[in-house]
């Protein structure tokens, strides 16, 4: 059987409907996320056998409460399901609904319904349905709709195997339409079916609805459609607001009968008890900040253990494949180049999984969106959104999701100035750089008892960022002008027990993806880089023990000292001690040397790539004594004052250069792309670099 | 006369939707399911008064003071 056979079945339903869940059950570790053709949203597919014969194509669409949408993300579903030719129509949707809160759930549905599409219906949170004393006959309510009912309990896995059961038997479409869109506007709609060759009414009725924001329409399509709702006075939202009250007067008439119980009232004693902690005007921010507390000192606490783990291990295995391997140019690029390359990915992956399993328990729980009711107010006054939150505290991971996280903020002049500071937040890419200079600087001690001051000045940078952050907004906020109204209304679900299986989830797909897209890069910079450090101009790199000797030669120097002098003549005169000689007289003033100016170069690609900079610097011809990264830094001796390097001047410019500077390709792009333009993504790298460059100059002019 | 709306009822008061005074947030109430004729309960407001959080339809919503101003009730 060819790929196009396997049918496809689309996942659609409201946020907080338990959508994530089924998809985890039906497809397991066998998903895939990639963008939708043209947009950078998320596309989550994955394969599932649905009995021995026959297997589906499962696709996650965003969740939406509606199928107009009001986002990009939410755009996605109509362009999708309403459009056949779309090479991802689903020839199965799957309508997941929370039945404790069936009425609003079901809007959704019956929209999707109209466009005659095979649909299931699937009944989720039928435990918290028992618990409340609310009773959904299934079957009256299927007859009443014309399509399968299945109860589900998705966080247990329950129903699943008689979903998969329904979706082999499914018969196609021919569903009477629950809102009669030709009554509206019949002319108009007649048309578009004649014009277009459609034969459903409601399909019609949406293009002459969204053909505005349709990007798969040509400019000519559009044209006629235009022409189509005027001749005919078509007026769309006074229609959309029939078609809601009509909905909704259905959904009564359907669910008379087959549901029992008041909907008004539904007890929720332990989501309003929470409510009365979380969103208090003391606890509410104290627990918030002792929240974000928790995950900074558990990133150190939990993570230091693997990443130094991983960083001695990678160290070994070169020094042991250095003694083991023949010499040579590859076993070089082996144990110089490339193992360290490989273990400056590897030794991120501890950190990205623990901020991403917050992130996502977090979300999970249904505390992110008390976080934003918490921060709305503050937020405005700074020319954000409470929604911002999201994004920023995303950040705190990665820049790149986090951007696309500002996508639910409907105000474009909030959006645009919530991407434009994200960057600032400091990202899981600058925290093994924080890391290893703060372990260089700051003492490993504990103060009052319980803090430990390295996790402290971690939280500090975390701080930094953010205030930096903050305070552009505001400057922002001065400058942008816009008559474009903000709206927040946003649902406050109630409180859950995260589910298990969702955050491993997430911390292994957010893992994967970082060893797979980010681990290309850097592990190409890394070749280069000892490309470059290992080979120069003329005959410097091979004849280094002459011109050293030579230079030498009336100074008594014991066999190591010699050998020294040799490796660092040769990293010195190569092509990497060029460059970094080359900017020299920029960054000394910040306090920083060639070698460290290598570094900065190689992270204008990915700030992350620092670590492993100074792997591969360090470690050219060292690699024989064991001392790991950390130490070989710790060493540097800065041969002008004959002190070490990594002194507390230079180490807190470096920190605070990092914390600043735009050194994310990645993140350029995604903006790019966001924004459509090179306008903001370029603002961004002259204002956050410049930003970088003269808090690095103060603090180490004030401090050496 | 003074319209009341949802943003006049103090913590714990409920009031029954009667129309929408913004035409381009009503559509988006509507499908959240804030419809004429339902009840709509102030639960609480954030630590500064402002968003504060309703239940309709048997879930909780947040919206700002100035987007409840816009609800009228009875």
């Amino acid at each position: 059987m060819s790929k196009r056979d396997i049918p496809k079945v689309a996942l659609v339903g409201n946020p907080n409907s338990g959508k994530s869940s089924l998809f985890n059950h039906l497809t397991g570790l066998n998903q895939r996320i990639g963008n939708f053709p043209g947009v950078t949203v998320d596309k989550k597919t994955g394969y599932c056998s649905l009995n021995g014969e026959t297997k589906a194509e499962i696709i996650d669409l965003p969740g939406t409460y509606s199928i107009y949408p009001n986002s990009t993300d939410e755009k996605i579903v109509y362009d999708i399901l309403g459009d056949k030719t779309n090479p991802l129509h689903p020839d199965v949707v799957v309508v997941i609904v929370d039945a404790s809160n069936f009425k609003r759930n079901l809007l959704l549905f019956t929209q999707i319904h109209d466009l005659n599409i095979p649909t299931v219906l699937a009944l989720n949170m039928m435990d918290i349905v028992e618990k409340t004393g609310l009773a959904i006959d299934e079957k009256k309510l299927s007859q009443e709709l014309g399509v399968p009912v299945i109860p589900m309990k998705a966080r247990k896995g329950k129903g699943i195997d008689l979903l998969k059961k329904t979706l082999v038997e499914i018969c196609p479409a021919n569903y009477e339409p629950i809102f009669k869109a030709h009554d509206h506007a019949p002319e108009a709609i007649d048309k578009v079916k004649e014009a277009f060759s459609i034969k459903d009414d409601y399909v019609a009725y949406q293009m002459l609805q969204q053909y505005r924001i349709n990007q798969a329409l040509t400019e000519n399509e559009r044209n006629l459609l235009a022409d189509i709702s005027e001749k005919y006075s078509f007026n769309r939202d006074e229609l959309r607001r029939k078609e809601t009250l009509e909905r909704y007067a259905a959904i009564n008439y359907f669910i008379d009968g087959a549901v029992k119980e008041n909907f008004t009232q539904l007890p929720k004693r332990w989501t309003q008890k929470l409510d009365s902690i979380f969103t208090h005007k003391i606890w509410g921010y104290f627990i918030f900040f002792l929240i974000l507390f928790l995950i900074f000192q558990s990133i150190f606490a939990w993570a230091t253990i693997p990443m130094d783990f991983i960083d001695l291990t990678f160290s070994e295995l070169s020094s042991f494949l250095k003694s083991t391997l023949p010499e040579g140019a590859l076993s070089d690029l082996l144990t110089e180049g490339i193992i360290p390359g490989i273990g400056g990915i590897v030794i991120f992956i501890p950190q990205i999984a623990i901020l991403f399993a917050f992130i996502a328990i977090l979300e999970e729980t249904g505390y992110m969106s008390r976080v934003v009711f918490l921060m709305d107010k503050i937020m405005r006054k700074f020319g954000l959104n409470g929604k911002s939150v999201v994004p920023l505290i995303s950040g705190v991971a990665c820049a790149i999701p986090a951007i696309m996280a500002t996508r639910t903020i409907e105000n474009w002049k909030e959006r645009l100035i919530t991407i434009f500071v994200t960057p600032l937040m400091s990202c899981s890419a600058r925290l093994p750089v924080y890391t290893i200079l703060i372990a260089l600087i700051i003492p490993d001690k504990t103060i009052f008892g319980i803090f430990n001051l390295q996790g402290l000045a971690l939280m500090g940078m975390y701080l930094l960022g953010f205030a930096a952050a903050i305070i552009s907004a505001l400057i922002m906020r001065f400058i942008l002008k816009t008559k474009e109204r903000s709206f927040f209304v946003m649902e406050l679900p109630t409180y859950k027990a995260p589910r298990w299986k969702n955050v491993g989830m997430t911390m292994y797909e957010k893992s994967k993806t970082f060893v797979l897209e980010a681990g290309k890069i850097i592990l190409a910079i890394s070749i280069v880089l000892w490309v470059l450090a290992s080979y120069g101009p003329g005959d410097q790199i091979e004849n280094a023990e002459a011109y050293v000797q030579a230079e030498y030669s009336t100074v008594q120097l014991t066999q190591e000292e010699i050998e020294n002098k040799i490796e660092s003549y040769k990293l010195e005169h190569s092509y990497a001690g060029i460059f970094g000689k080359a900017i020299e007289p920029v960054i000394r003033p910040l306090g920083y040397d060639w070698k460290i100016g290598i570094a900065l170069i190689t992270s204008f690609a990915a700030r992350e790539v620092f670590v492993g900079t100074m792997a591969t610097i360090y470690s050219i011809g060292n690699v024989d004594d064991e001392s790991t990264i950390k130490n070989r830094m710790k060493n540097e001796i800065n041969p002008e004052t004959g002190k070490v390097r990594y002194d507390f001047a230079t180490g807190l410019s470096l920190l605070v250069f990092y914390a600043f500077a735009m050194q994310c390709m990645s993140t350029m792009a995604v903006v790019y792309r966001e924004t459509k333009g090179w306008k903001w993504p370029l603002a961004q790298l002259v204002y956050m670099t410049g930003l970088a460059y003269v808090s690095a100059l103060i603090i180490y002019q004030s401090l050496s | 006369m003074n319209i009341r709306s949802v943003a006049d009822l103090t913590p714990g008061e409920s009031g029954i939707i009667n129309g929408f005074m913004d035409d381009a947030l009503s559509l988006k109430l509507l499908e959240m399911g804030c419809l004429p004729g339902q009840p709509i309960k102030f639960n609480f407001a954030a630590p500064f008064g402002d968003p504060i959080c309703v239940s309709v339809a048997g879930y909780n919503l947040s919206l700002r003071l100035d987007e409840a101003i816009t609800i009228s009730i009875q």
